[in-house]
């Protein structure tokens, strides 16, 4: 790959690692994980627009979607919605600190990464186990 | 291998190249700004969890009465707003990242960015009516 150097000199710079070729590690998998919660996310502000919609539209409206929330594929897509908001979350906030310049050693950077995994676990039964508790 | 045989077409200004400069001035706004949201997002998000689970089969007169407490208004109105900036933020590098053709990603990043302003204004003024 031919690029340029800030002083405007043609250099030869690395390529980009081949994904096919590569294992998967900790790194790279919650890396692409951080993105697609991200968009996953995205589409499920469609809910909470609809949700707050039809609040606004009157009782009928509110009760349909309360409704579909309430069934199974409904439950099953919140309960995805929660793993995500809890993954981008704790993975963000691992972003944070690396936007510090916290953690970037090996040792560091593998025990935060299983932390999300678990904590993101943990807290999205924690918060399913708490609602179906209290309701 | 001599860098002579190397060959690119040069994209920058011949007075950039000259100077050694970059891009200016609003390089730093998207990354800077998506920060920011996410540090906002972090309290917010983490009180709507506790608000979702309180309001979680809620009937719609229990809907108004939460929301016309100003305190859980206003925590809406700021997760709204917060939410769908980083989410068009978010969105806008994942489509420049994958969308090679200049037309495109240009169409795919304004419409995206028209449709996350629309449901922003939707989810504000929904809020609104429910909560005034």
């Amino acid at each position: 790959m031919v690029g340029r150097s800030s002083d405007g000199k043609l250099v030869r710079r690395p390529l980009s690692p081949h994904l096919q070729v590569y294992k998967p590690q900790i790194t790279t998998v919650l890396s692409i994980l951080h993105r697609i919660s991200g968009v996953a996310l995205a589409a499920g502000t469609l809910f909470l627009v609809c949700w707050l919609a039809a609040g606004a539209s009157g009782p009928a409206w509110f009760e349909t979607v309360q409704g579909f929330a309430g069934t199974i594929l409904g439950q099953l897509l919140l309960f995805g919605w929660t793993v995500a908001l809890f993954y981008h979350l704790f993975s963000g906030l691992r972003h944070l600190a690396w936007d510090m310049g916290l953690g970037f050693e090996k040792a560091q950077y593998t025990a935060s990464g299983w932390a999300v995994v678990i904590t993101t676990t943990a807290a999205s039964l924690l918060a399913w186990i708490i609602g179906y508790a209290v309701r | 291998m001599a860098n002579e045989t190397l060959h690119i077409d040069i994209m920058r200004s011949q007075l950039g190249r000259a100077r050694g400069l970059g891009a200016a001035k609003s390089g730093l706004h998207h990354w800077w700004m998506q920060r920011l949201t996410a540090v906002a997002l972090v309290p917010l998000t983490l009180w709507f969890i506790y608000s979702v689970l309180v309001l979680q089969g809620a009937t719609h007169a229990a809907l108004i009465a939460w929301m016309g407490n100003p305190f859980h208004l206003v925590l809406l109105l700021a997760l709204i707003v917060a939410t769908f900036h980083h989410v068009q933020l978010g969105l806008q590098s994942v489509l420049e990242d994958y969308i090679h053709t200049e037309t495109c990603r240009l169409a795919s990043v304004l419409v995206m960015k028209g449709l996350a302003a629309l449901l922003a204004l939707t989810g504000v003024v929904s809020a609104l009516k429910l909560g005034l």
